[in-house]
C-alpha cells in the first residue's frame, strides 16, 4: 500500500534579490518518519522550511500537505494545515509565561481561561513525555526549557508535522538526548518530523531518511540506514573531506603569557560567577575550557577582556597586572577576544554595518587625526574575505545579512588579523557547518604555531579533546580540574563537568 | 481642599484619556509621538462639530473621529510604508497644531452652545457623592468623567483578561513571535493605533468643549507631551495611568489655586512644574529594572515578515 506523503514539495524556487536561495528543490516526507535535511550554511535549508511555515512564499513550485495542494499566505494558514515550526531563534515573548506564550494567536472565547489551558498542556506533556512549568517566565528559562516550550506550543496548536530548524545548535549533550527522545515519541504517535542540521552524527542517530541540499539544490534523498557518513559529506560538500582535527606542535619555547591568580567575579545577578580561579596560559598552546553552559565561561572571557570587574584576584599579562585596565588598554596590549553568543550577533560586530566598518571599529583609535582612513581597512577586509573564504556579495555588504558561519568568520578574522598575543575565543564554531568549522580550527592552529596563547571555550567535547593541549573543566564557577586530553576519557571529563572533585593537573 | 482635588480631577481627565490612547498604541509596538497633534485635531474638530450642531455627542464624536483620521495617516505611513515612527509622529504634531490654528481661526472666542455646557455640568451621583471627601471629588463630576472611569476598567479588562489583549502584548513585544503564532500583525497594529489616536482626539475634544468651553488657540498646551511621558510613568498600565494623570492634573492647576489663596509664586515657576516633574519621573523610572515595567520590546520597530 502506498501511503500519502505528509509533505510533497516539488520544484520549489525562491530568490532573495539576486541570490537564488532555493532552485527547483524537491522534498518528500512520510508520516511517522524523522526526515533530516542536511546541508552547509547557506545551502538553503532554512529558506526551504520557512516556505512550509508560511514565513516566505515560494516564487515557483508546488506544496502538497497530506495529498492536498496548499498555498500558505501566512503562518496562520500553515498552522491550520497542521504544520508546527520550531525556529532556530525561538519565537517566544520574553516577558510572558509559558502558558501565555502558548495562548498567543489562538482562537476561542473572548476571555483567558487559564485552568482549562493548563490541563490541556498537562495532557500534551504527559503524552509526549515533556515537562514545563506553565507559570515560569520565558526570561527565566534555559535554552532547553525554551525549546520544550516551543514544542508544546506547536503540539497544542494541533501540529502533526513538526519542523525543527537546527534544534541542537545551542543545547547541551544531555538536552540533546532528551530532545531526541521527545522526537522519537512523536514519531511513534505518527507525526512527521523534519530536522534541519549540519551535524552528521545527529543525522545518523535520529533520522530515517535524509535529504541533502547543496547551494540551494537537492542533491538527493537517502535512507539513513543505507549510507555511510563519508557519502553524506561528499554529497553535502561536493568533495571528500578529512575529518580528523590536527594538533600542531609549537616549535618555540613554552613560557606563560597570561597568569590568572585567585580570580573571583560576581555575575550580573550579583551571585558569585567565578571563584578562586587559577591558571596559566602559555604561548603556543590552546587551553580549552569545558563545562556545562553558564559555569562561568562568559565571565572569564569578559574579565580578561576588561569588560567585567573582578571582585578579587589578579591577572598578569607579560608580568603586569591587567585588572582595572580599560578594555581599550587591554586590546592595545594584544589580548583579543571573540565571543560568539547564542544569538551570534550579540557581541563584537554591528550587524547593520559592513565588513570594512566593523574592522574600523577596532582600528580607528590607532589612526592619527580625526578623519577615518578607510583605505587600510578596506584592504584588510579584502584579505580577510579572501583568506577565510567568506561568502559575501562584497566588503560593503551589511554583516547581519550574511549567513551565520560567515558572520563568525568576519569576527574571528578581524581579531586574528590584528596579530594578537592572546586570543580568547568562545564558541567560535557555534552553528557552523563542517567546512567552516575546520577552517576555523586550522586558523587557530596557525595562530598557535605563531606562538599565540589561545583560550578556547567550546561545547563539543570531541573537538575540545582533539584540538586542545590542555583542558580545564569548569563547574559552577570553579575549576573542577585541568587534564591532558590525550590521557583522559570523555566520561572522566563529563564527570568533572557535573561536579567532580578537584584534580591535580596532569 | 475638596475643591482643589475636584478641579485636579477635571484637569487630569484629558491627560488620562490621551495616556490610555497612547498605551494602546505603544502596546501594539508603535511609538506615536503625535499625541499633541492628535489632541489638537480632536479639540478643533470636536469644537466645530459641537458648535455647528449644538449637540454634545456630535462634538465628542467629531473629536474622536478627528483623532482616528490623524492616527490613520500615522498608521499608513509607519505600518504599511514602514516610515520612521519618531519622525512621523513629530510631523503629526506639527501638522495638528497648524491644522487647528487654521481651521479654528474663525471660531476664536466663540463659546460652546448652552446645551453642551448643560450636558457636561457636574452631576452628583446618589449615595456615592455622600461619601466624605471621596464623594465630592470623584462622584460630583460631569458625565464624561464617569465615562472615563468605565473606560479605564474596560481597557484594563481588555488588556489583561482577554485573548485579544494577550495577542496585542505579543505583537508589541515580539512581532515575529506573534506572526509565527498566526496573529495578524498589521491588523492589530492598525486597529490599536487608530483607536488609540481616537482616544487622544477625544481628550482634546474634552479640553475645548468642556474645560475651556470657548475656542482658544493652542488649547492643548503641551499636555500631549505629558501624556507621552505618563505612559512611561505608568509602565504601560492604564490603571497606574489613573494615578499619574491625577498627580499631573493637580500640578497643572496648582498655580491658580495658590494665587487665589494669596500665595505669590512666579507664574513661570508654577508653569514649569508639570514639565520638571516629567523629567524627574523619567529619571526615576529609568532606574526601574523590572522586566515587566520595560517598554514593549518591539516598540518603534517596523515588522516585515521576509526580512532577514
Amino acid at each position: 500500500m502506498e501511503a500519502v506523503s505528509a509533505i510533497e514539495m516539488r520544484g520549489i524556487s525562491k530568490a532573495f534579490g539576486s541570490i537564488m536561495a532555493n532552485r527547483e528543490v524537491d522534498l518528500s516526507v512520510r508520516w511517522g518518519e524523522i526526515h533530516a535535511i542536511l546541508g552547509e550554511n547557506g545551502a538553503g535549508k532554512s529558506t526551504l522550511v520557512n516556505m512550509l511555515s508560511g514565513i516566505y512564499r515560494p516564487d515557483s513550485g508546488e506544496i502538497m500537505i497530506d495529498g492536498q495542494v496548499v498555498e500558505f499566505a501566512s503562518p496562520a494558514s500553515s498552522i491550520k494545515n497542521g504544520i508546527g515550526m520550531i525556529h532556530q531563534h525561538f519565537k517566544l515573548v520574553n516577558v510572558m509565561t509559558a502558558l501565555e506564550n502558548i495562548m498567543i494567536g489562538r482562537r476561542g472565547g473572548l476571555l483567558i481561561r487559564k485552568k482549562q489551558w493548563k490541563q490541556e498542556i498537562r495532557d500534551i506533556s504527559d503524552r509526549y513525555g515533556l515537562d514545563i512549568d506553565p507559570d515560569k517566565k520565558v526570561y527565566n528559562m534555559s535554552v532547553g526549557e525554551k525549546q520544550t516550550l516551543e514544542i508544546i506550543k506547536v503540539l497544542h496548536q494541533g501540529a502533526r508535522i513538526l519542523i525543527l530548524d537546527e534544534p541542537t545548535a545551542v543545547l547541551t549533550p544531555q538536552e540533546i538526548r532528551r530532545l531526541f527522545q521527545i522526537v522519537r515519541n512523536m514519531k511513534e504517535q505518527g507525526c512527521a518530523i523534519i530536522i534541519i542540521t549540519h551535524k552528521l552524527n545527529e543525522v545518523m542517530e535520529i533520522s530515517d531518511r535524509v535529504t541533502v541540499l547543496r547551494q540551494g539544490q537537492t542533491v538527493g534523498t537517502l535512507t539513513t540506514a543505507d549510507v555511510q557518513v563519508g557519502t553524506l559529506i561528499e554529497r553535502m560538500v561536493g568533495k571528500r573531506l578529512d575529518l580528523s582535527i590536527k594538533r600542531v606542535d609549537y616549535p618555540g619555547e613554552r613560557r606563560p603569557l597570561l597568569q590568572v591568580d585567585g580570580l573571583t567575579v560576581r555575575g550580573q545577578d550579583q551571585k558569585i560567577a567565578l571563584e578562586e580561579i587559577n591558571f596559566d596560559l602559555y604561548g603556543g598552546e590552546i587551553l580549552g575550557i569545558a563545562g556545562v553552559a553558564g559555569s562561568g565561561q562568559k565571565e572569564i572571557c569578559e574579565t580578561i577582556a576588561g569588560l567585567t570587574r573582578a571582585e578579587k584576584g589578579r591577572i598578569f599579562f607579560e608580568g603586569g597586572n591587567i585588572i582595572g585596565k580599560t578594555p581599550r588598554d587591554i586590546i592595545r596590549l594584544g589580548i583579543r577576544m571573540g565571543f560568539i553568543p547564542e544569538d551570534r550577533l550579540g557581541m563584537g560586530l554591528v550587524g547593520s554595518m559592513d565588513i570594512v566598518h566593523n574592522i574600523i571599529l577596532k582600528d580607528y583609535q590607532n589612526q592619527p587625526g580625526i578623519f577615518l582612513r578607510r583605505g587600510p581597512s578596506q584592504a584588510k577586509a579584502r584579505t580577510i574575505v579572501e583568506r577565510l573564504d567568506i561568502q559575501t556579495p562584497g566588503i560593503h555588504y551589511p554583516v547581519k545579512k550574511l549567513s551565520g558561519g560567515n558572520i563568525q568568520k568576519v569576527l574571528l578574522g578581524r581579531e586574528i588579523d590584528s596579530d594578537p598575543k592572546v586570543l580568547i575565543t568562545a564558541y567560535p564554531v557555534r552553528g557552523l557547518d563542517i567546512g567552516a568549522s575546520y577552517k576555523i580550527y586550522d586558523l587557530l592552529n596557525e595562530q598557535k604555531y605563531k606562538g599565540v596563547g589561545i583560550l578556547f571555550i567550546g561545547e563539543d567535547l570531541d573537538v575540545l579533546m582533539s584540538l586542545c593541549d590542555r583542558l580545564m573543566v569548569f563547574c559552577a564557577g570553579r575549576v573542577a580540574g585541568t587534564v591532558d586530553p590525550r590521557e583522559v576519557s570523555k566520561e572522566e571529563i563529563g564527570w568533572l563537568m557535573t561536579g567532580g572533585k578537584e584534580q591535580e593537573p596532569s | 481642599m475638596e475643591g482643589f482635588l475636584a478641579a485636579a480631577l477635571v484637569a487630569s481627565i484629558p491627560l488620562l484619556i490621551a495616556t490610555i490612547g497612547e498605551i494602546l498604541t505603544e502596546k501594539a509596538g508603535l511609538l506615536n509621538l503625535g499625541v499633541e497633534g492628535l489632541m489638537l485635531l480632536g479639540a478643533v474638530m470636536g469644537f466645530i462639530a459641537g458648535y455647528e450642531s449644538g449637540n454634545p455627542w456630535a462634538g465628542l464624536m467629531g473629536a474622536f473621529l478627528a483623532g482616528c483620521c490623524g492616527s490613520l495617516m500615522f498608521a499608513i505611513l509607519t505600518i504599511s510604508l514602514r516610515a520612521n515612527q519618531v519622525v512621523t509622529g513629530l510631523t503629526l504634531t506639527i501638522f495638528g497644531a497648524g491644522f487647528a490654528s487654521f481651521v479654528g481661526k474663525d471660531y476664536i472666542g466663540l463659546p460652546v452652545p448652552a446645551l453642551i455646557r448643560e450636558t457636561f455640568s457636574p452631576l452628583a451621583l446618589p449615595v456615592l457623592s455622600d461619601i466624605p471627601l471621596l464623594g465630592p471629588v470623584f462622584f460630583h463630576q460631569d458625565v464624561f468623567i464617569y465615562g472615563s472611569y468605565f473606560l479605564v476598567i474596560i481597557i484594563c479588562l481588555y488588556l489583561y483578561r482577554t485573548r485579544f489583549g494577550l495577542n496585542l502584548k505579543a505583537v508589541g513585544e515580539s512581532a515575529a513571535s506573534a506572526d509565527a503564532a498566526g496573529v495578524r500583525i498589521s491588523l492589530y497594529r492598525y486597529l490599536h493605533t487608530v483607536g488609540g489616536g481616537g482616544l487622544c482626539g477625544l481628550a482634546g475634544g474634552y479640553m475645548s468643549l468642556v474645560m475651556m468651553s470657548v475656542w482658544v488657540e493652542n488649547v492643548v498646551a503641551g499636555r500631549g507631551w505629558i501624556a507621552v511621558a505618563l505612559v512611561i510613568f505608568a509602565a504601560w498600565n492604564p490603571f497606574k495611568a489613573l494615578g499619574g494623570a491625577f498627580l499631573f492634573g493637580g500640578l497643572s492647576i496648582l498655580g491658580f489655586r495658590m494665587q487665589s489663596m494669596g500665595i505669590h509664586v512666579s507664574q513661570y515657576w508654577i508653569d514649569m512644574l508639570p514639565y520638571a516633574a516629567t523629567i524627574l519621573i523619567i529619571i526615576l523610572s529609568s532606574r526601574n529594572n523590572r522586566k515587566e515595567n520595560q517598554p514593549p520590546a518591539d516598540l518603534s520597530v517596523s515588522y516585515f515578515r521576509e526580512d532577514r
